[in-house]
């Protein structure tokens, strides 16, 4: 279990790096562009309160992660 | 026993205002449709809707901002004091929003008006919870932790029910016109007397034993917000709290009892009188399960049960949708054409004397007892050209067979909310040691539902608008897309990352 904790590390920052992506290019910049106002503030929340936390908060997870701070003996 | 009476009354003097803050809060979500109609220009309704919703969201999203503000100051003046504060900022905001003037007298200050009252209802529940669930839990046995806090963990739930149920008697009471005209500002003026008894209860009560022991030894946190966030010891259990747990515990609850209703209403189409009421006997059935789960979590542990109501949920919340579209859907009911009934009406429009809105009233009957009614509203030229809006309003009243089960899919989804919600405030305050507890575990649970949670229905129904103008077959299913990937991460961290027998505070 130690060892996938760890190694699980790479999954989530692979996973916040995705959302990342997925959020700003596809859910994100062309919502702004569409000029529909539920666009915009679709757009808004996903840019400025999603994609910080989630992928801010994944990265420094899976970084915690990879380096064993969530193991038995840190805890 | 004598224990056990002085916890039931710390229990019901605590639940009491916690319960009142949800239904503050809540009141607002329930009456959105009414709302948007109020302090929000007209010419796209749509676009008043989600704007409404998003204001709702807003009081959501700056929860975290008050769980700092008001946790902080918990952390170091003591429980009962900051949620004295929260009680009273919040029954104030409630109140002054019913006071507010609509958008045709005011304009835009209207909305803005709402926005700010909504944000400090926002940063008064950030504070309020956290200071609820520590306190009960300072007073509880450390084996029944999880039972007494459950009762806290039901008032957010029958905050709910009870909005919907003021809601309904004041409706049944006035008739939808006169509620719609100015009746909806009642619930937000009935608040401010709920909160003065709440009030005058809870200023009688007395500092949690935990807090009152290391204030006397002098261990009292200096600097909360640093010995939470800017210790990485502590922070990683922050992290963990957030992403194994609160983040999907926020989904589960805002898809099963506020997408659900926004998805009978608005995307399905029934009646509010009915909407309402499958939401309240859903709710109701279910809650006493909070109570089940959390005491169930002090024997088997809290992840077990937190665990399989995230998987669960995650599961079955497309085949519990499509069932709830399919029961509600008229396109496969036998319609009774001899009795399909259409009325035209042509009023005029207000300084344009040579305009009129022609309203078109269709009310078709189908042979299981369903009713639909079609309103739609052209503009019709003095030149006899029509401008017909494509903003046709349906409205279904179900047949009691319907009606009952969507009853049951409703109780389901509130059952795997007891599961996740159930145990949590357990959960959370065993993760973190006393003197930064008020702090360190109010942010990742205001995260975790103000922003995953709390901007749920927005993002759901904006994909849900999306999918169905792109005439996506299974567009009615797309707002289900958020909770489901929200949900199934954090049940893998969760799975993975949570200690099963950790129940032991961290001093």
């Amino acid at each position: 279990m130690e060892s996938i904790k760890k190694y699980s590390g790479i999954l989530w920052i692979l996973i916040a790096l995705l959302i990342g992506y997925f959020n700003i290019m596809v859910m994100g910049i062309p919502k702004f562009q569409s000029g529909k106002q539920e666009d915009l503030v679709f757009g808004i929340i996903n840019i400025f309160l999603l994609t910080p936390i989630i992928v801010g908060g994944l990265l420094v997870f899976g970084y915690y992660a990879l380096k064993g701070e969530y193991s038995q003996e840190k805890k | 026993m004598k224990r056990n009476k002085g916890i039931r009354s710390i229990i019901i003097a605590s639940s009491l205002g916690t319960l009142i803050e949800w239904y503050d809060f809540y009141i607002f979500g329930s009456l959105a449709v009414v709302i948007s109609t109020k302090f929000f220009p007209q010419s796209n309704p749509t676009a008043a809707f989600l704007s409404t919703l998003a204001t709702f969201a807003a009081g959501f999203v700056v929860r975290p901002f008050g769980a700092l503000f008001f946790g902080r100051l918990g952390d170091l003046i003591g429980r009962r004091y900051t949620f004295m504060v929260t009680l009273l900022l919040m029954g104030g905001s409630t109140f002054l929003i019913g006071c507010i003037p609509d958008y045709s007298t005011i304009g835009f200050m209207a909305p803005l008006l709402v926005l700010i009252l909504r944000l400090l209802q926002g940063l008064a529940l950030g504070g309020e919870y956290g200071g609820a669930a520590t306190y009960v839990a300072e007073h509880s046995p450390t084996k029944e932790r999880g039972y007494w806090t459950s009762w806290i963990q039901t008032t957010a739930t029958v905050g709910l029910f009870l909005s919907l149920s003021v809601i309904l008697i004041i409706r049944n009471t006035l008739g939808v016109e006169r509620f719609e005209d100015w009746g909806w500002r009642i619930p937000f003026w009935i608040s401010i007397i709920m909160v003065i008894i709440s009030f005058f209860i809870r200023k009688n009560m007395e500092e949690s034993p935990v807090y009152t022991k290391i204030k006397s030894e002098g261990t009292i946190s200096k600097n909360p917000l640093k010995e939470s966030f800017g210790n990485k010891y502590n922070f990683k259990f922050v992290l963990l709290a957030l992403f194994g747990a609160t983040m999907g515990q926020g989904v589960i609850w805002y898809t099963s009892q506020f997408y659900a209703m926004s998805f009978i209403g608005k995307v399905c189409g029934v009646v509010s009188q009915q909407t309402d009421t499958i939401m309240a006997i859903g709710l109701l059935l279910a809650t006493p399960f909070f109570i089940v789960f959390g005491g169930l979590s002090d024997k088997i542990g809290r992840k077990k049960i937190m665990m399989l109501g995230i998987l669960l949920a995650v599961v079955a919340y497309r085949p519990i949708y499509t069932e709830m579209f399919t029961t509600i859907d008229c396109a496969h009911k036998t319609e009774i054409t001899k009795q399909k009934n259409v009325v035209i009406k042509m009023s005029a429009i207000n300084k344009r004397p040579f305009d009129s809105i022609s309203t078109t009233t269709t009310k078709i009957f189908f042979d299981d007892g369903t009713k639909m009614e079609l309103i739609k509203k052209d503009t019709v030229f003095k030149n006899n050209i029509i401008k017909p809006c494509n903003d046709v309003k349906k409205s279904i009243t179900l047949n009691n067979k319907n009606y009952w089960t969507l009853v049951f899919l409703i109780f389901i989804q509130v059952l795997f909310v007891t599961m996740v919600y159930g145990p949590i405030a357990a959960f959370l305050v065993e993760m973190f040691p006393a003197k930064i507890r008020y702090t360190s575990m109010s942010l990742p649970y205001h995260i975790g539902n103000g922003i995953f949670g709390g901007l749920l229905p927005t993002v759901a129904t904006y994909l849900v608008t999306t999918a169905k103008s792109n005439n996506n077959p299974d567009w009615y299913l797309n707002g289900l897309w958020y909770p489901i990937i929200v949900g199934s991460i954090c049940f893998l961290i969760g799975m993975i990352f949570l200690d099963k027998n950790d129940n032991k505070i961290k001093e």
